[in-house]
């Protein structure tokens, strides 16, 4: 068997125990918060006691927690995701809504912290110590310490509200008829500013990720040895240093991916993006138990497939990954 | 043109001019009128029902009383603060178990079939009564509705029920909902309960989740050269801070029930083209209250109760918390209450000595801490207000001795804490007034509610001499007799002080300046905007 093909059988093993714990767990924590969906439901409507009974019977609601998560595991085992009490509608065709929306914001953000960050990292790590190395990197420090909330809400206030150059909110034009070309442009105005919110937080990682390894790199004897060839300046820089401190970057691309969803939660509430984020958060407003797993399981399974592409990458990059496992 | 814009800009900076501000739109100077447009409204929610028949509530009327209508609406100067809407005319019974309906006629469903008393009687008996969330308690008694003809809906009690208690429950209890949609399958997962189909000048155009709701204009609609506008969309805004910065950018041009926080207010004002307003929402009163676990042996004594009251500084409130915007409150009726409020009964000035002299002689003296004792204080999360009157009520305690730890949960947490599992000492309620004591406010201090039921006395406070005078109210037939009746019901919460009222307060609108009509009823957010109009 290749390399790559017995690591994807091994991943994918562990993967199935990595998801049931995730289902377990969450079941478990949403259970050990106060409430469930029908107090959060009568909040904005009050009601009787038997207008309330009747209402957790049609939830069931009034089952055991045990039976609940037996049902919803065996339901899931049929690749069914359940039903959503706070939208009364199929969790599956909920989440299949979203999900394009969060992984072109995602991707898209990914992509630019990602590409704007190693080029700046190379920019500033092909001298390290210098000044424009010192501004990137305190720069991009600054901006990761920022939270993301309030760069979204300052992006919004100078580029929407001021300037008006960009919507202030949301995917797309509210009921524009627009199609093809034209809805493709509107969707990808009305991304700028989240995506940068979120991209330019994670910039940071990259950027001095990059130019820590490249310092690092400008040590090595190869460096050495490629001047002493006499290759040009240029050419070390991009085809010696910055591609030996581009694999670890490449491992945190994977990690990333986690942390983007995380901190799409933020930035989709604060844009008005209808992403699985905001879901996510409505999910737990709600006490709407089964739709937040389906939401967790969604992005397990996201997370997983991400960091498994990178570790197949990372295997194609360097020979060593999986030698050890093709031997065993 | 101009010289009117900037006289108004200038009156705005006073922040007292701004309630003014309000009536001068078609006062003040001459807009035109356009048909047509496209209004965009800022949504901080996504109901789950849109059926405003099952679920009475403001979230849901705020998008479906525009398409789905009520037999009658509220209004500041027709007869008992009604005007009609399906209905033209309502009559009740001298014995009280029968109320006569005159309905409109001509009036068509958004698919083409006619209104009829028959989907009054299906509403009434198939969905007020078993299911809407206030109509199982007003309608409780109601047994059968008879349709004479196709304009006549008589209602039929088992028991008598006063005719000022329905009167008064129409404007929120009454969306009449088709019964050919209804009449097959059950009715909670009718598909029409998230697409409603009504008689109102706009029909339910799309939803898009997480994004929008669109409502287009009704060509058919009963009402003479009614809608003025094309279409109404609600852009979802889940952020508090999105929706007045939306104002700002024009994207859109209106937010209601206070979409826009209070501390905004101030700057919001003075933007050109933005008026703030704060009429139009005084059919729904919100009261603050201090609700009372008597289960505390401490809570339980009058007198305590009384220095908590004392402790209180209510304009100081009213001044900080709402800045302004809002009205101390001195009993369970708020004072804009045009039928039964009284302000005749015992009041508790802010008075920190008097307070700390009355939990003396209640025999709870200062240890050596300065403390008298401690209890738990859960401020309810559903809005900014209650959360920071929370904050300030454990100042006023310390003030007096006692040790408040607060407690703070989100919403589904709070409501199980109170209302199901009573673990709390005091909590800090905003119950909702709704123009009739019987519909929700009794039961915030009647006994022998079961445990669970949200926004009612779950302090096991129990009163034999108010629990009769609240069942004597219920089955009292005269209005005049009745109203009187809940004077006295006021005079005697003031006096026990099962739970104490604080403040109470309303919404507010911030909207474009074209906006025109706006506010031109007391639940205007909530009614059906078939006269608001963009002005060119």
């Amino acid at each position: 068997m290749t390399r790559p093909l017995i690591l994807l059988r091994r991943r994918l093993v562990g993967s199935i125990f990595v998801l049931l714990i995730v289902i377990i767990g969450s079941f478990l924590l949403l259970e050990a918060a106060p409430g469930d969906a029908v107090d959060a439901y009568i909040v904005s409507t009050g009601g009787d006691a038997g207008m309330i009974e009747l209402l957790r019977h049609r939830w069931g609601l009034d089952q055991s927690e045990l039976t609940r998560l037996a049902n919803y595991l065996w339901a899931l085992l049929h690749l069914d995701l359940g039903h959503s009490v706070t939208f009364s509608r199929p969790i599956r065709e909920i989440i299949l809504e979203r999900l394009p929306t969060t992984l072109i914001l995602m991707g898209s953000a990914t992509a630019l912290s990602f590409g704007l960050g190693s080029a700046l990292g190379i920019y500033a790590g092909a001298r390290p110590g210098s000044f424009r190395d010192r501004f990137l990197s305190i720069g991009s420090l600054a901006l990761y310490a920022v939270p993301g909330f309030w760069l979204g809400l300052v992006l919004i206030v100078i580029f929407a509200v001021d300037l008006r150059w960009l919507p202030i909110g949301g995917i797309e034009s509210l009921a524009s008829d627009k199609t093809g070309l034209a809805r493709t442009a509107d969707i990808a105005t009305h991304l700028v500013l989240p995506v940068s919110a979120l991209g330019f937080i994670y910039l940071a990682l990259y950027l001095r990720m990059m130019r820590a390894g490249m310092a690092e790199a400008w040590r090595q004897d190869f460096v050495l040895a490629a001047r002493s060839r006499g290759l040009s300046r240029r050419r070390i820089v991009l085809a010696h240093v910055a591609r030996n401190a581009l694999l670890p970057l490449v491992t945190m691309l994977g990690l990333q991916s986690a942390q983007m969803l995380g901190g799409s939660v933020v930035i989709e509430s604060v844009f008005a993006v209808p992403g699985l984020g905001r879901l996510a958060q409505e999910a737990v407003a709600g006490r709407d138990t089964p739709l937040l797993l389906g939401i967790i399981l969604t992005s397990a399974v996201l997370v997983i497939v991400i960091n498994l592409v990178v570790d197949l990458a990372y295997a194609f990059l360097d020979p060593r990954v999986g030698a050890s496992e093709a031997g065993a | 043109m101009s010289n009117v814009t900037i006289s108004r800009r200038a009156v705005l900076a006073g922040s007292a001019a701004l309630l003014a501000s309000t009536a001068m739109p078609d006062i003040g100077w001459a807009q035109t009128l356009k048909k047509g447009g496209r209004l965009v409204v800022a949504a901080d929610s996504e109901p789950r029902n849109l059926n405003p028949a099952i679920v009475a509530s403001n979230g849901v009327f705020f998008i479906s009383s525009k398409v789905v209508e009520t037999l009658a609406e509220a209004s500041f100067d027709g007869k008992d603060g009604l005007q009609p809407r399906l209905a033209l005319s309502w009559e009740g019974a001298a014995d009280g178990l029968s109320v006569t309906f005159k309905l409109r006629d001509g009036v068509r469903w958004h698919d083409g079939k006619p209104f009829t008393s028959a989907d009054v009687a299906f509403s009434a008996l198939q969905v007020w009564k078993p299911l809407q969330n206030l109509g199982r308690t007003v309608f409780k008694d109601l047994a059968a509705v008879d349709t004479p003809d196709d304009l006549t809906a008589v209602f039929k009690f088992a028991k008598p029920t006063p005719f000022q208690l329905i009167r008064n429950a129409l404007p929120a209890l009454s969306s009449v909902v088709p019964k050919h949609i209804y009449e097959t399958g059950k009715i909670e997962e009718n598909p029409a309960n998230n697409a409603p189909v009504g008689t109102g000048p706009f029909k339910f155009a799309e939803y898009k989740a997480g994004q929008y709701y669109r409502l287009a204009k009704n060509t058919d609609y009963w009402g003479k050269d009614e809608p003025w506008l094309d279409e109404i969309v609600y852009q979802v805004l889940p952020d508090r801070t999105s929706a007045a910065a939306a104002l700002e950018a024009e994207e859109i041009q209106l937010a209601a029930f206070s979409a826009v926080p209070l501390a905004d207010l101030d700057r919001i004002s003075k933007v050109p083209g933005l008026k703030v307003i704060t009429k139009g929402y005084e059919g729904l009163t919100y009261q603050l209250v201090v609700e009372i676990n008597h289960r505390r042996k401490e809570l339980s004594d009058l007198k305590v109760r009384q220095a908590i009251a004392h402790a209180i500084d209510k304009d100081f409130v009213v001044k900080t918390v709402f800045l302004g915007y809002a009205a101390t409150a001195t009993g369970p009726v708020p004072k804009n209450d045009p039928q039964f409020y009284t302000a005749d009964v015992p009041t508790y000035a802010f008075d920190v000595a008097k307070a700390n002299a009355l939990l003396d002689e209640a025999g709870y003296k200062k240890g050596s801490d300065g403390n008298r004792f401690s209890l738990k204080l859960l401020p309810a999360p559903y809005f900014n207000e209650t959360k920071q009157f929370g904050d300030y009520l454990r100042q006023a305690l310390a003030a007096i001795g006692i040790d408040a730890e607060l407690v703070n949960n989100d919403s589904p947490a709070h409501i199980k804490a109170v209302y199901t599992d009573h673990a709390f000492d005091l909590a800090v309620g905003p119950p909702v007034f709704r123009g009739d004591p019987a519909i929700s406010t009794t039961i915030l201090v009647q006994s022998g509610i079961p445990d669970g039921v949200p926004f009612s006395n779950q302090g096991g406070y129990k009163n034999e001499e108010l629990d009769a005078l609240i069942a004597k109210a219920s089955e009292t037939l005269d209005t005049a007799a009745r109203t009187e009746l809940y004077k006295e019901f006021q005079k005697k919460v003031a006096t026990d002080l099962p739970l104490i009222n604080v403040a109470e307060w309303s919404f507010i609108s911030v909207a474009r300046d074209t906006v025109s009509n706006i506010a031109n009823n007391p639940r205007w957010a909530v009614s059906n905007w078939a006269d608001t109009y963009l002005a060119g």
